[in-house]
């Protein structure tokens, strides 16, 4: 077990890098492939009005000039030990994790991420744990019924959830509330209107999510339940319930927990969408804000940090996994 | 065993009455295709799914002429249907009249009909091409995945399962993001539009793909791939003469479910802004503009927000049809 963890940690951290260069390509090299000049470049990276000393500074800063591996390399190091970046007029000392600074802003990128993960943090969470209760519970229930009124019409509503996208469904849930005007607070200074302020887009996010798992899980569970161990449970007597839950359920539930460790590891990157129908200030939001002042650094970060989530979900799924079946670990 | 079978098959003769009635009966030979057909045309949802289809496709080629019906063109401005003093379209319910079948947009007054039929033409088009593009990603690289297998699987599979896992929105918004606006020689509508086909093409593949792989994994165990190879026929033919072939039926049936995803995507990017950009009538900068207005306007999100809906639906009920029936076994 402890060599399948050591081994995936090492794939994680190999990952990263390769992840690491994708984003390094599509942000410093795709530009100039679509015949960028390194001046645009280095003026898109610190605004418009930027005078040439600061053009030049960012172009020596991240050696513009210099071979691809040695720019990418200047990257990757600012990230593990911290970095010096000059603005043209002052040094300013980026640490650790440097992800970079926002030349737009005059803020670096680390912390702005951390300030804003919590909405984003919240704003997951919430949703995850409404669909995984409610998809899992439709799904089950229906696959019991199969064939039932109450199969038929959930199944139904599960096909439009999923043709429904969330900058639609949102929008609607808002309106059949009334329009409420809410605004994020976080949890530990007022839980009450946190809860407030998300229970819309809680609602909005997981309403598409559900009918995907309730699906899936219906499909899963009528699979399980044609099994020879469900009738051999059955035959010994089990009750209904515990056949159902323990035998049924158990056995259809691996692909969903897989899906879910992934669905929540992308969430936390940042829910475009939904942060910013409902202008949430979580990572997604700041994503899109960044995108419309050309704040280059900030975007870049948020990509890595999603990366991050989904490649770290990907790890914990995996090991997971294996925990619960050892077939994995052999192979 | 097979040998046994065929000699019993044979050695049994005829009997007369089983030969009138093949006689009676006329002995049809039916394809998979035409198995599929006939089960496709029972399954009523399906088939609704199709017609609309259709119509949506038929909307958005005679788009032109479905406007200069309705005596409008999408991007005339209309002032005077707006109330000055409460900036909403003049007479509620978002400015719906006899001239203007759904309505007028905010803040320009232009026809919300008109920009609907010609947005269909962005979304199915964009939807379409992409999906193209990432068949033919999807169908080689998974054919050469499957069929080779060792190292060259491996390493393909795991680019597949990461590219499935990956936030591809935020990967899609950021090379949308940093390209200026006039790239790879192309500028303005056409560079959006390529970009859209590209980046959603090459973020979709994997889906495709990873099928693929499957299917042949599958069919490179099969006798006729065996006689090919003893034919010394070279892997290069064999995977394009003998296996691709037989993956056209899930092909089909796994574009027809790709589309409606990337309708959603091209939406999604549009409604983000990187997408298609005013004045263009792409159903996703609709519901940008319109989701500014929506507290004092709630028609114009409305409207293209159900042309997205009833498009991704249509799709997705013919593709489930098309999935069962030619594989009952995969129905859910």
């Amino acid at each position: 077990m402890l060599t399948f963890i050591v081994r995936r940690l090492i794939a994680a951290v190999g990952l990263l890098l390769v992840v690491a260069l994708i984003t390094y390509c599509i942000f410093y090299e795709l530009p100039q492939w679509a015949g960028m000049t390194v001046d645009n470049l280095a003026s898109e990276f610190v605004g418009k009005s930027q005078n040439q000393d600061a053009l030049n500074g960012v172009i020596d800063r991240f050696h513009f000039n210099q071979p691809f591996f040695v720019q990418y390399y200047d990257y990757v190091k600012a990230i593990l030990v911290g970095d010096t970046y000059s603005d043209g007029t002052q040094l300013i000392h980026c640490n650790a994790p440097c992800f970079g600074y926002s030349f737009r802003n005059s803020e670096q990128v680390w912390p702005t991420l951390l300030d804003r993960f919590p909405v984003t943090f919240s704003l997951a969470i919430g949703a995850a744990v409404l669909w995984l209760i409610f998809g899992l519970a439709i799904g089950v229930i229906s696959a019991v019924r199969k064939g039932s009124i109450l199969d038929r019409s959930v199944m139904i509503v599960a096909l439009l959830g999923v043709a429904l996208p969330v900058y639609f469904v949102g929008p609607l849930i808002w309106m059949l509330d009334g329009f409420p005007a809410v605004s994020y607070s976080s949890f530990l200074s007022n839980p009450l209107s946190w809860a407030q302020a998300l229970w819309i887009p809680w609602v909005a996010l997981a309403f598409g999510y559900a009918a995907i798992y309730a699906r899936m899980t219906r499909a899963g569970m009528l699979d399980a339940l044609g099994e020879d161990f469900v009738r051999t449970a059955r035959a010994k007597g089990l009750s209904n319930t515990r056949v159902i839950l323990r035998h049924g359920l158990r056995a259809a539930i691996m692909p969903i927990v897989t899906m879910f460790g992934m669905d929540v590891g992308a969430l936390l990157g940042g829910a475009v969408l939904v942060e910013s129908v409902f202008s949430l200030p979580g990572i997604g939001y700041l994503a899109i804000n960044s995108l419309g002042q050309s704040d280059l650094p900030m975007i870049m970060g948020v990509t890595l940090m999603a990366a991050f989530f989904v490649i770290i979900a990907n790890l914990v799924v995996d090991v997971l996994y294996a925990s619960l079946d050892p077939r994995v670990r052999m192979s | 065993m097979t040998l046994i079978e065929e000699a019993g098959v044979g050695g049994i003769p005829p009997q007369p009455e089983e030969l009138a009635v093949a006689a009676r009966r006329e002995i049809e030979g039916r394809s998979l295709g035409r198995i599929a057909w006939d089960r496709l045309k029972r399954d009523k949802v399906a088939m609704a799914g199709g017609v609309l289809v259709i119509l949506l496709i038929l909307m958005a080629i005679f788009a032109p002429q479905l406007s200069s019906l309705e005596g409008q063109d999408p991007n005339s401005l209309n002032g005077t249907l707006i109330d000055p003093n409460y900036s909403t379209p003049i007479g509620g319910m978002g400015g719906i009249s006899a001239h203007h079948w759904l309505g007028v947009d905010l803040p320009n007054g232009r026809d919300i009909f008109s920009r609907i039929v010609y947005g269909a033409r962005y979304s199915l088009g964009i939807a379409g091409v992409s999906t193209l593009v990432a068949i033919v990603f999807g169908v080689v690289i998974g054919m050469i995945a499957g069929y080779f297998g060792g190292w060259i699987d491996n390493v393909l599979s795991r680019l597949m399962d990461l590219m499935l896992a990956f936030p591809v929105l935020l990967l899609s918004i950021s090379i949308l993001g940093v390209l200026p606006n006039t790239a790879f020689g192309l500028s303005g509508n056409s560079l959006r539009i390529a970009l859209l086909i590209v980046v959603i093409g090459f973020f979709s593949w994997p889906y495709i793909g990873r099928i693929v792989r499957g299917q042949t994994i599958a069919l490179r165990e099969r006798e006729f791939v065996d006689a090919a190879r003893s034919l010394g026929a070279s892997p290069f033919r064999i995977i394009f003469k003998e296996i691709l072939p037989n993956l056209l039926a899930p092909i089909v049936v796994y574009a027809t479910l790709l589309i409606p995803a990337n309708i959603l995507f091209e939406a999604a990017l549009s409604y983000l802004g990187v997408g298609m950009r005013e004045p263009t009538s792409s159903w996703g900068a609709m519901i940008n503009a319109a989701i500014q207005t929506f507290q004092i306007d709630p028609e114009f999100l409305i409207v293209p927000g159900m042309a997205i809906f009833i498009t991704v639906l249509a799709f997705n009920l013919f593709g489930d049809g098309l999935r069962d029936a030619f594989d009952p076994k995969a129905s859910r």
